[in-house]
């Protein structure tokens, strides 16, 4: 340990990178588009009409699912128990590992057109209902943020007291008053920052509108954004359109500023093998609040209802993988060359990302814990969740602009992608190491220093212990992602480059659909495995007590 | 009289059996380590757990068919008593009417009974901004309130500074003189048992003993 690096130079260096892979494409971009006409915008209606649908379909989504995630994480939470629930739980927290042009897929032959469901219904000559546009954009939406906010909510209503919960048996309360007077305001108070989350993440919903959106009547900003590059290479639209979404986003994430006042959004859902908290049944406090055969009925029928919906396009999507074309599209060489794409790029965006992550909160938490500079160090974290507010196809736009004078932006596409994807998975990155490296710092950092323990002997023996479950946590969520990411290929693929998700939503617009089928079997698989793996092989066995 | 009557409970590798039978208006004071079943017991007699064999007798009636709420039983636990968007007059109103529909003389004996733990004045006050002897204090009225010949604590004192504990045993003492109820204090401190003038029941290896 002779030489050491200053505190501030991984922070400064993960900043510098950040800085050089966000401002100058933004400035590039702001430069081409030269003077926005706002007036213009102000009157042009096919981009007020964009702008009122992103808002619009993105607020009834968040209603929806919020309306549809309260009953489920009711349900579970009064069913402490019963023999697979620790599985369905386990399902809810999948919504983000799945990819979300892989859950399209399942949802279209599940919902759509020719979907299980219309096929149900023509059997009593029930005419097919209507599915692109709105209703499937809403279908897709909830199927991604109904679980999300039902294992949320359930979070919150699992931290109520045991003893709470005693009090309500001892003083004979009906299942009415335990809502009123525990479960709501348990729920209440994660509501609005759980309601700008689920906003947010459908208002930059880019794969699902793009896939089930019908036309100009139903297109978000970021579905704009795209077709005004790629398809008509009106720079000055895409700007003038980047620039409203990221007045949008800012804004969006200036109110999630405010609303934050807990952290129990965390990332603890997707730790593996938990749950097995209450080892003797009959004895869980809540146990017979909710008597009787009629509750039982309506407990049931909510977690069938929840699980159908969510399992069901899983189901329909693994079901039709298997079929004429299985073998044929697995010795495909395009379907190879875009896995080999698709494992690199997942990959190398998850370390660099992970890297990212470390190099910032190793400053950030010098300057929070031991130079006490607390609001700064939460400054320069904030940096790292630059893509909130820069959406990856306005990040995109300007890459592309920036780097298309000096070359060939469609042969490095992969480079680009991956700069992209190591964006977007930073902020679960910081969410996830953030409150295990702070604890791994400040819990013991004064012991530590009075016993001499520091350098190598510090990390092998008291960080790398701590921290490794994150670590894996946090590699295998930004991989997943990384791979399942269809935004940024969207923008930089071609007939040369592609991965899984761009293959796959090619082969669907062409209604090459066995084919799409077994594409999508194949990338739900990698990105199974990618999880699963790395979590494997970097957490480490469970350990008692853990 | 309360007989505890060959109550035998297995959670998994641990085993009790429990044999006692207790004055209508006694105070015990239940003592034993940590992890030894202390509460356990406490939640078998409030039916929040169900025992494997044997019997729970109140006045002769067996208790093990009745619900929490039906059971003569109330329980003032170490913490987590109250509402934190419930006033203290609401609070202690949930042991008279879990609906919180209160007519004017439930109103009236809500007050009397925060009279008797010091608390007038109080009452429209949110636990949040009490200290925590005085949110103690109101669960405690609540359980006075709802007139169950059983007062069951679960150490309620632990979470107290050494001050406030002996006013609150002090008060304790007063209340029980007034209330007589059967009480039984799991407590992990010789001197509050001392300080209640408790008899001691001592629980090691999963049965009780009792002392002088």
């Amino acid at each position: 340990m002779s030489t050491r690096w200053p505190w501030w130079a991984s922070g400064t260096a993960a900043l510098l990178i950040i800085a050089a892979m966000t401002l100058l494409p933004l400035a590039a971009m702001l430069a081409q588009a030269g003077a926005i006409d706002w007036q213009g915008i102000a009157n042009n209606t096919y981009l007020l009409r964009v702008i009122r649908f992103s808002l619009y379909q993105a607020l009834a989504s968040t209603v929806l699912a919020l309306l549809s995630a309260i009953p489920v994480a009711l349900a579970l939470s009064h069913k402490p128990t019963f023999p697979g629930r620790s599985l369905i739980v386990s399902l809810f927290s999948l919504s983000l590992v799945i990819p979300t042009i892989v859950a399209i897929y399942g949802i279209v032959a599940v919902f759509g057109r020719t979907g299980w469901l219309n096929e149900f219904l023509a059997l009593s000559d029930i005419k097919p209902l209507a599915f692109y546009g709105l209703p499937g954009i809403l279908i897709a939406h909830v199927f991604f943020n109904m679980p999300l906010a039902a294992r949320i909510l359930l979070n919150s209503l699992e931290s109520i007291p045991a003893d709470n919960w005693r009090l309500c048996r001892q003083l004979g309360m009906t299942p009415w008053t335990i809502f009123r007077h525990l479960e709501w305001h348990r729920m209440k108070h994660q509501l609005p920052a759980l309601a700008l989350l689920i906003f947010t993440l459908c208002f930059t919903s880019f794969a699902i509108v793009m896939t089930l959106g019908g036309g100009p009547r139903s297109t978000t900003i970021e579905v704009a954004i795209y077709q005004a590059l790629r398809f008509d290479f009106d720079i000055t639209l895409a700007v003038s359109l980047a620039c409203v979404q990221l007045l949008i986003c800012l804004s969006l994430m200036a109110l999630s500023t405010v609303l934050r006042h807990d952290n129990s959004m965390g990332f603890d859902i997707y730790k593996m093998g938990q749950n097995s908290k209450s080892d003797t049944g009959q004895d869980d406090p809540r146990q017979g609040l909710w008597p009787g055969t009629t509750w039982n009925l309506i407990h049931g029928g909510i977690l069938v209802i929840g699980i159908v919906f969510v399992l069901l396009p899983l189901l329909a999507l693994v079901l039709s993988s298997f079929n004429g074309k299985t073998l044929s599209v697995l010795l495909d060489t395009t379907t190879l060359s875009a896995l080999s794409n698709t494992v690199a790029v997942s990959l190398t965006a998850a370390c660099l990302s992970v890297t990212l992550g470390l190099a910032l909160l190793q400053s950030t938490r010098h300057l929070r814990i031991r130079l006490a500079r607390e609001r700064m160090g939460q400054w320069l974290q904030l940096t790292g969740n630059i893509i909130l507010v820069l959406p990856p196809l306005v990040l995109g736009t300007g890459l592309f602009l920036l780097l298309r004078p000096l070359a060939d932006v469609f042969s490095i596409a992969l480079i680009l992608v991956i700069m992209i994807n190591s964006l977007m998975a930073l902020p679960f990155v910081l969410r996830i190491l953030e409150t295990p490296m702070m604890n791994a710092a400040s819990a013991q950092d004064r012991l530590l220093r009075s016993l001499g323990i520091q350098g190598w002997n510090r990390w092998r023996h008291i960080d790398w212990p701590q921290l490794r479950k994150p670590l894996a946590l946090s590699l295998a969520l930004s991989a997943t992602l990384s791979a399942g990411d269809l935004s940024a290929i969207a923008l930089f693929g071609s007939e040369r480059v592609r991965t899984l998700p761009l293959l796959l939503y090619q082969r669907m617009g062409s209604y090459r659909l066995e084919e799409a089928a077994v594409t999508a079997g194949i990338l739900l698989l990698t990105c199974l495995l990618l999880f699963a793996a790395i979590q494997w092989l970097i957490g480490g066995k469970e350990r008692a007590g853990n | 009289m309360l007989e505890i009557d060959k109550l035998t409970l297995s959670l998994g590798p641990r085993h009790w059996q429990f044999d006692l039978s207790l004055n209508t208006h006694g105070i015990y004071a239940l003592l034993g380590r940590s992890g030894s079943g202390k509460s356990t017991l406490l939640n078998l007699i409030a039916g929040f757990m169900h025992p494997d064999k044997g019997d729970i007798r109140w006045q002769g009636e067996s208790l093990l068919s009745l619900e929490p709420a039906e059971r003569p039983v109330t329980s003032l636990f170490q913490q987590q008593n109250l509402f934190n968007h419930l006033t203290v007059r609401q609070n202690v109103g949930l042991g008279i009417d879990p609906g919180l529909k209160l007519s004017d003389r439930q109103i009236l004996a809500i007050q009397s009974v925060l009279e008797d733990v010091g608390l007038a004045g109080h009452e429209n006050k949110l636990p949040g901004s009490l200290s925590g002897g005085e949110q103690q204090r109101v669960a405690l009225a609540r359980s006075l309130l709802r007139r169950r010949p059983i007062l069951l604590l679960d150490e309620p004192f632990s979470a107290l500074d050494a001050l406030t504990r002996q006013e609150m045993t002090a008060l304790l003492r007063q209340l029980i003189e007034t209330y007589k109820p059967c009480v039984i204090m799991v407590t992990h401190d010789e001197d509050d048992a001392t300080a209640m003038q408790a008899e001691v029941l001592r629980l090691v290896d999963g049965r009780i003993t009792r002392e002088g």
